[in-house]
């Protein structure tokens, strides 16, 4: 029998999507049941005190978890969040509740190994409770007390080989998509990248310093398989310069029904005929591309790397390959000023090991945002608040039309005196002769 | 740059301990101000240092971080990691 009542959580149960509660009621009865005779290092009930708790919040619509904490390993500023309840004797067994952020493998490659180990030491040693992954993409245990986390560091990293994520205001944990380890789309080594750039930065990832949260991520083309556009401040997505690779004859393989589109992907149901104008060509968002019955032709110039027509057609279409990546600056989640995307800083840069061209716009930004950010204040914040141009200038990069979104309406960037030639002074009098009044 | 100097310590825990009866955790930035003439990089050595030295801890919500004196506040007591 459960030991506190929850009716309200128990609703959350009734409907048609996976339920947390059910989750963490699982969990409760396994560990109450104990199977592997395991010496719970935190308390056996902590998870049917951590469902009374929550119940209790639900009802009274309130947070009983205290605000943060000053719990970590030694020498890091995060990987572990301090939570502690607001109702200790009420609830004992989450009295002290901490979250670990742990580093997942680059691309959420796993081997049965890894997970075995992870989850024997989260039994041992924490709730058995695991969030995979975060939103930034790492692996959280949720629920352990502060006698606990040195020993599971030492595990972490010791038996594992692995390490803390980010919190607080470091460089979070770096995320990439699975890239050339399986995907004929990647325009660049996206594991190698993330996993260099995770091991130059280590003092940003656990020694905090900047004045809220930083995240890259690594898309190795614009399908953008880790989002990285709309929740990283510095994006790295994979792109190409050159034209688009066309196999005419499998193009009219497709149009013939010959090959199935989007290999395969949409076949649950009966969609007709494949029609490359309807399905491919009016659709392209840039109307850059022509099917005049026998050819397929794209005018490069116009074509926005939408990849829309690559994944419809992927036998017939392939990335360009002069290869590299654009990189975004500044998306985040609504917070200060509501949602926003990345906006283009840099439309191409190279991406060859040892990435010392990303890592140079990485620091020029990092120097500028500790410098000019408020606390608390997203680089993309302060990009909005000072302006792109600043963010062009701190980074030395030349303000190009591809870096505006929205000409008129969204002015990022704006002229200086000294770049208009005569200054903002002119000769009223030689003006009035060419304009009457 | 030069290894971190005790003089360069110095400061900030003195600029702590005098704000000790407001406040007892402070943002990076806070810090930043005490140098002038040096780089939040810099700044963030003597922090580290001072951590290590076990002089200051940090404080996180989960999103932000702050820096305080090792101790001081009212949570670490409360919350028995003191």
């Amino acid at each position: 029998m459960a030991k506190y009542p929850t009716p309200m959580l128990d609703e959350l149960e009734s409907g048609p999507w996976p339920s947390f509660v059910s989750d963490i009621k699982q969990e409760a009865a396994n560990r109450k049941a104990n199977p592997k005779n395991l010496d719970y290092q935190i308390p056996v009930d902590c998870l049917e005190d951590l469902l009374g708790q929550v119940e209790l919040s639900y009802k009274e619509k309130e947070t009983h978890w205290k605000h943060g904490g000053i719990v970590g390993v030694f020498g890091y500023g995060g990987g572990v969040i301090g939570r502690y309840s607001d109702q200790p004797e009420m609830f004992p067994g989450v009295a002290a509740f901490h979250t670990m952020r742990v580093a997942q493998p680059s691309g959420k490659y796993y081997d049965t190994k890894f997970l075995r180990t992870l989850c024997d030491i989260w039994d041992l040693r924490g709730s058995g409770l695991t969030n995979m992954h975060g939103s930034t993409g790492d692996i959280v245990l949720l629920g352990t007390q502060t006698p606990q986390l040195e020993e599971i560091f030492w595990q972490l990293t010791h038996e594992m080989k692995n390490d803390l994520g980010g919190s607080g205001s470091n460089l979070r944990t770096p995320a990439a998509c699975l890239g050339m380890s399986r995907c004929e789309f990647a325009c660049y080594n996206t594991q190698d990248m993330c996993y260099q750039l995770t091991m130059d930065y280590q003092d940003e990832l656990h020694r905090p310093a900047f004045p809220y949260k930083f995240k890259f991520k690594f898309d190795g083309c614009p399908n953008g398989c880790v989002c990285a556009m709309a929740r990283s401040d510095f994006a790295v997505i994979g792109t190409w310069k050159d034209d688009i690779k066309i196999d005419q004859e499998k193009v009219k393989a497709y149009v013939a029904g010959e090959i199935k589109p989007n290999a395969g992907a949409h076949a649950g149901r009966d969609w007709g005929p494949f029609n490359i104008e309807k399905e491919v060509i009016a659709r392209c968002p840039s109307q850059c591309m022509k099917w005049d019955g026998s050819k397929l032709s794209i005018k490069t110039a116009d074509c926005v790397r939408c990849m829309h027509c690559i994944n419809t057609m992927p036998q017939a279409l392939h990335i360009g390959d002069e290869r590299g990546a654009c990189i975004l600056v500044g998306a985040k989640a609504p917070v200060v000023d509501g949602a926003q995307m990345g906006s283009v800083l840099i439309p191409f840069i190279s991406c060859e090991e040892p990435y010392d061209d990303i890592k140079e716009v990485i620091e020029k930004i990092w120097d500028w945002w500790m410098e000019e950010g408020k606390n608390r204040e997203r680089v993309g914040e302060t990009m909005k608040r000072l302006s792109f141009q600043k963010l062009l200038e701190a980074t030395e990069t030349p303000a190009m039309p591809c870096q505006v979104k929205n000409p008129r309406t969204n002015p990022f960037i704006f002229f200086k005196e000294s770049e208009v030639p005569g200054g903002w002074t002119h000769d009223l009098k030689a003006y009035r002769q060419r304009h009457q009044r | 740059m030069a290894d971190v100097t005790d003089q360069q310590k110095a400061v900030i825990v003195d600029f702590l301990k005098g704000k000790s009866a407001a406040k007892s955790k402070f943002y990076f930035n806070d810090f930043v101000a005490l140098f002038p003439d040096m780089k939040p990089r810099e700044v963030k050595k003597i922090l580290t240092a001072l951590v290590n030295d076990q002089v200051l801890e940090f404080w996180s919500s989960g999103s932000t971080t702050m820096y305080g004196l090792k101790g001081a506040g009212k949570q670490s007591h409360a919350e028995g990691e003191d």
